[in-house]
């Protein structure tokens, strides 16, 4: 199990080694410039700018300022913001609660209710139950989330004005972050309604996120259970007259499990794509919306150092993943 | 498509498996229904100037924010409403169809082209050459894809082709690593040993022998990165790094459209709508071909 | 370090706030975006500016409410010398510094806050001038401060003499601008001390109505009243900023009761806001311009003749329709109504395509073919260039003049449209730093503006103009300036460098019990003036 662990660390490392290259390279490649854009309709006379780009680094040549880069990156320093001037990191931390709160409320919601829903329509074949919720993840499947989480705005703040319309939590509470997680924040600070008021901002967003992988989630289950349900030990289990709620729950469910879990990991990476849409229409202040900004403010070291974080988080969950995986399943780690 | 899935010259073979294809995929009520819509999509596209009632751009100065026509102050010339600038909805919906169908043929063109040649290639010849491509795949897929295609679209300029080409080189690393893995299980196959003992180049190995055994998954995952496509050419145009206005693409409009949210919601529900339908038509046809493609649920 | 800082602040904050009475007013603001930080030196946003150097410090000298008029602020008084050379500021006594958790004033505010507050700015061996890595003060130098002052005394505690090196008429105003906020010397030796100097911009301490409680990153500014304060102290005990950037949102929070007052309604959205009964809408000129560009110096753009027929060919009050929703004005002007010196004798071109394409034919343009550049943001002179550019492109067509619209990321925008013999017309526009007409037309339209680094996007060059507007600069009798940016303005006219498209007007939407809020003509949002009604 170890050398499995080890091997697959190994394998991260060119792949860590080329994120760093390719997020440099890109952020390099952009059109623009911070500089420029601080002075806006201004300008800068050319000796002021070429006095501000030898203060960032930016005049000395590419591979130099690489190295630099890295050399920074191993003492754990991913540079400051151009436009706040703060640590990228110290920024990152503050805002990657907000997202991981969001991303993993979502990823419950989806499985509390996609794996059910699929294990029903899967035994149930055919029934209305399975043609309308298979129908019904199709369309989760095919949703534009963007226009999806637009509607629920309109309908549920706008209109029925049942939950608020953006932001984390009332202004009403106030409490110092501890976790950076409102929920369990608004748990400890002991305020009244608090916790009630996180959960009613959480909400809407939460769903908008779960929508994809809530559909993915649903029919990767149905379809998992149809195939271990077809097998020879669930039909000899079946002969054997164990009762089929038992065939079910102990035989088929469990080994249904293993390529659904693999699915739930895998949409740590969804989730991040869809929290950018997600946060920019609810104006969450997770990392998503940070990217977005930071990539039209041309803020170069939070492009790069947000880049190399996101990827890396996904990286290491897809290991995590894979290593349950392993251990559920032993059979691949000889593979 | 199976006629160029299995070479056989035999003809009566051939209509046997296009017959037997199209009865799995006739099986599936919902593959049938998204094959409708989406050859209604197609003519949409491909007769726009003669369907649309308006010129897509023309703005009419005096009709701006017209709802449609069944609400109070809606009228009849414009069945859809207007937009902010007095664009007829319907026309500029319907001209969307031919920027969606050409967003997702050409991505799919160019991730299916570089993944299919990068998945050959790599396994194929296998060793070094094979590592340093699939590491090359695995650092593009350590990226969230839509982040990605973000940062590509900013450094190649927003606009359609640049977002087309964003989108593609996302996807392609997925067409790779299903061609490697096909062509890995193939290479060992007993026909692929005899044509090389036959003296068969490995250009010929590659391209006539083995890769048309490896079809049927590959197809399947075109038609998902075909919906996947216009969804996030879509979410990119939604974000302005998309399609430019004044295009009709949808995500687009959307983008346009989103600050009249609480005054014109005809503006804002009716592009996503034209997303939503088209997508999910595509996706229930791809669900049918996979039924009808791949042997192993075709019994379940 | 800093997670650590802030988070320590909150919780010492959260002490403060329950030791306030129980029936405290808070007043919610449902900001457009976030603060750059909290320094004001070294950021240029009025995002920024709304969030830290307004209500959290003062300046020497402040523009008096709602006005561009300058009045006392931390300097009582003042006494220029006839040259216009130098300037004495005798400082306001008494004046207390906020305190937090790691810092309380021994002293009151006096002059080396002053010269701190200047020096760190203008001094690159001060060991305040790169606190942060990578910092720069891009106003201190946009503004020409280094050029102008020529050194700064301490008299005495209460007294700071500067010395320009030329006379300068905007020099007051200069001064009263956020940049130059005037910081504690001693808070930052405390900092120094402690090895925090980063908290210089993180823990900001100022003299202003409000006093900096807690901050976090793009959702919530929180601040309290400073119950000290040297002026009128503000009428609500609690402020905060929800960081809101899309603006539909702002509106739904405002009408949901989640905020008091928003800036920069979607222009779409007016006539909702107007209508509804719990709402009321503030509304105030724009300090703005918003133009297009030809360049001078490419044909047939070098003839003035081909500019005025263009102009002429352009249907403004339509573009303010499609674009601005009607909220602003046609532009005639390069400088807005709200300003002094504005000259309202001239009168705009006519709307008339066929004379205009009369006017091409005689000046042997035909078939012209010509690109209009549109920026891809939205700027507060300019809710939509990309609309705004159709409407020119489907006006000019009917001139006989074919156009294509092109567009690139702002900042290559910026640099390309000030690149020499740029091809087509530019739209872009200007919003007023300090209500002086002369940083609208000496930035946008004098003959050293059209050399790289600057802003003239016409590439105009005309002496007499330029002559006219250094002479103003000069003098520090008003109404002479007046006559002189009059006759500017008739020169502008006449040349026809740009087409001056419009003026946007600043909407203020509100709740109905929000009382005394003033607006400024600068776009600034300040609330020391704010009360709720019960």
């Amino acid at each position: 199990m170890l050398r499995f662990i080890l091997s697959k660390l190994l394998y991260l490392i060119p792949t860590m080694l080329g994120i760093t290259l390719v997020a440099f390279g890109f952020i390099r490649m952009l059109p623009g410039d911070p500089v420029l854009l601080m002075a806006g309709e201004r300008g800068v006379s050319p000796e002021r700018y070429a006095e501000i780009s030898a203060q960032l680094g930016y005049d000395k040549p590419l591979w130099q300022q690489y190295f630099t880069y890295l050399g920074d990156l191993l003492q754990g320093d991913l540079g400051n913001s151009i436009v706040t001037k703060k640590p990228v990191l110290a920024e990152f931390l503050a805002l990657f609660p907000a997202t991981v709160e969001l991303a993993v409320v979502a990823i419950i919601i989806a499985t509390l209710i996609g794996v059910p829903v699929g294990v029903v329509a899967a035994i149930k074949r055919g029934s209305w139950f399975d043609q309308i919720s298979m129908t019904g993840a199709l369309i989760g499947f095919s949703m534009p989330i963007f226009w999806w989480g637009l509607l629920l705005i309109i309908f549920f703040s706008g209109i029925l004005q049942w939950t608020p319309v953006s932001g984390r939590i009332s202004l009403m509470y106030f409490f110092p972050p501890v976790t950076g997680f409102m929920l369990i924040d608004s748990l400890i600070s002991g305020q009244k309604g608090a916790f009630s008021s996180a959960l009613s901002h959480l909400i809407l967003p939460s769903i908008v996120l779960a929508t994809i992988p809530l559909a993915v989630i649903a029919r990767q289950t149905r379809s998992a259970m149809l195939e271990v349900m077809g097998e020879d030990y669930v039909r000899t289990a079946k002969a054997k007259g164990l009762s089929a709620r038992r065939v079910i729950g102990v035989h088929a469910l469990r080994n249904a499990m293993i390529p659904v879990i693999t699915t739930i990991g895998l949409q740590i990476g969804v989730l991040m794509a869809g929290a950018i849409l997600t946060e920019t229409i609810f104006s969450w202040p997770g990392i998503g919306k940070w990217m977005i900004d930071s990539i039209s403010r041309r803020d170069y070291p939070v492009v790069q150092s947000g880049l190399l974080l996101i990827a890396g988080i996904v990286m290491i969950v897809n290991l995590l993943v894979d290593l349950t995986y392993g251990l559920i399943n032993p059979r691949i780690r000889h593979k | 498509m199976t006629e160029t899935t299995v070479k056989i010259s035999d003809s009566a073979i051939r209509r046997r498996m296009v017959k037997e294809f199209w009865f799995y995929f006739s099986q599936n009520r919902g593959a049938v229904v998204g094959l409708a819509v989406f050859v209604l999509l197609v003519l949409t596209a491909l007769f726009a100037v003669w369907i649309a009632p308006h010129d897509p751009t023309h703005q009419y100065r005096d009709a701006l924010l017209v709802p449609p026509f069944w609400q109070e102050g809606g009228r009849a010339e414009f069945l859809l409403g207007t937009d902010a600038v007095g664009r007829d909805m319907l026309s500029r919906l319907i001209y969307g169809a031919q920027y969606s169908l050409f967003i997702g043929i050409v991505v799919v063109a160019i991730a299916l082209t570089g993944g299919i040649i990068l998945g050959l290639l790599a396994g194929y010849f296998g060793g070094w050459v094979d590592s340093v491509i699939m590491r090359v795949m695995d650092v593009i897929l350590a990226f969230p894809s839509l982040l990605l295609a973000l940062v590509l679209v900013a450094i190649l300029g927003p606009g359609l082709t640049n977002a087309m080409i964003a989108i593609a080189i996302v996807y392609q690393p997925h067409f790779a690593r299903l061609t490697r893995a096909a062509v890995m299980g193939e290479k060992a196959r007993e026909y692929v040993t005899a044509a090389r003992v036959a003296g068969a180049s490995n250009m010929r190995l590659m391209f006539k022998t083995i890769l048309p055994n490896c079809l049927a998954p590959l197809i399947v995952q075109a038609t998902l990165s075909f919906s996947s496509a216009v969804l996030d050419s879509a979410a990119l145009g939604f974000l302005g790094m998309g399609a430019q206005p004044p295009a009709s693409e949808w995500g687009t409009m959307l983008a346009e459209a989103r600050e009249f949210i609480l005054r014109a919601w005809w503006v804002v529900t009716f592009p996503g709508l034209a997303i939503l339908i088209s997508v999910l038509a595509i996706n229930l046809m791809g669900d049918g071909l996979r039924d009808a493609l791949d042997p192993k649920l075709k019994r379940s | 370090m800093s997670i650590f800082s802030t988070r320590f602040l909150a919780a010492s904050a959260l002490a403060l706030m329950a030791a306030a009475p129980l029936h405290a007013k808070t007043f919610v603001y449902c900001s457009e975006g976030s603060p750059e930080g909290f320094d004001p030196a070294p950021y240029t946003a009025g995002t920024t500016f709304d969030a830290s150097g307004h209500p959290i410090y003062n300046r020497l000298v402040q523009f008096k409410a709602g006005t561009t008029e300058i009045e006392p602020g931390l300097a009582e008084t003042w006494d220029v010398s006839e040259d216009g050379l130098t300037y004495t500021f005798h400082l306001r006594k008494g004046v207390k510094f906020h305190s937090n958790d790691k810092f309380t004033p021994s002293r009151d505010f006096n002059a080396d806050d002053v010269i701190f507050s200047f020096n760190r700015q203008a001094d690159a061996k001060d060991p305040w001038h790169t606190y942060i890595s990578g910092i720069t003060y891009e106003y201190y130098s946009s503004m020409e401060m280094d050029k102008l002052i020529k050194s700064i005394e301490k008299v005495d505690d209460n007294t700071v003499k500067f010395t320009l090196n030329h006379p300068e008429a905007p020099f007051l105003a200069n001064i009263a601008m956020p940049f130059v906020s005037i910081l504690s010397k001693e808070y930052a030796d405390t900092l120094e001390k402690a090895g925090t100097k980063e908290d210089l911009n993180n823990a900001p301490i100022g003299t202003g109505p409000f006093k900096f409680v807690a901050y976090q990153k793009d959702a919530v500014i929180r601040y309290q009243k400073n119950a000290d304060y040297w002026g009128e102290a503000p009428k609500i005990d609690d402020l905060v900023f929800a960081i809101t950037p899309d603006a539909s949102v702002r509106l739904q929070k405002l009408k949901a009761g989640e905020c008091h007052l928003m800036p920069f309604p979607a222009p779409a959205d007016l006539a909702d806001i107007k209508a509804d009964p719990n709402l009321k809408v503030d509304e105030q000129a724009g300090l703005n311009v918003g133009y297009l560009a030809y360049n001078t110096t490419v044909a047939p753009f070098d003839k003035p003749e081909v500019r005025r027929a263009l102009n002429m060919a352009m249907d403004k009050k339509a573009l303010l329709e499609a674009v601005y929703q009607g909220s602003g004005e046609v532009a005639k002007n390069p400088i807005p109504p709200t300003m002094w010196s504005y000259n309202n004798a001239i009168e705009d071109d006519k709307y008339d395509p066929e004379a205009a394409k009369k006017m091409l034919e005689d000046a042997g343009v035909k078939d012209l073919s010509m690109e209009i550049w549109a920026m891809p943001v939205q700027r507060p002179y300019m809710p939509n260039a990309r609309r705004a550019a159709e409407v020119i492109q489907s006006d000019f067509a009917k001139a006989g003049v074919k156009v294509e619209i092109v567009s690139y990321e702002w900042g290559e925008y910026l640099k390309k449209s000030m690149e020499e013999g740029r091809k087509g017309a530019v739209i872009l526009g200007w919003t007023g730093d300090n209500g002086d007409p002369d940083n609208f037309l000496s930035v946008l339209l004098s003959c050293a503006a059209a050399q790289p680094g600057g802003a003239n996007r016409a590439f105009w060059c005309n002496e007499e103009f330029s002559a006219l507007l250094a002479k103003a600069k000069a003098s520090s009798n008003h109404e002479e300036r007046v006559k002189l940016y009059e006759e500017a303005q008739v020169i502008f006219k006449d040349q026809a460098p740009w087409a001056t498209l419009a003026h946007s007007t600043q909407y203020v939407p509100m709740a109905k019990n929000v009382t005394g809020f003033v607006q400024s003509p600068l776009g600034d949002y300040t609330f020391e003036t704010v009360d709720l009604a019960e």
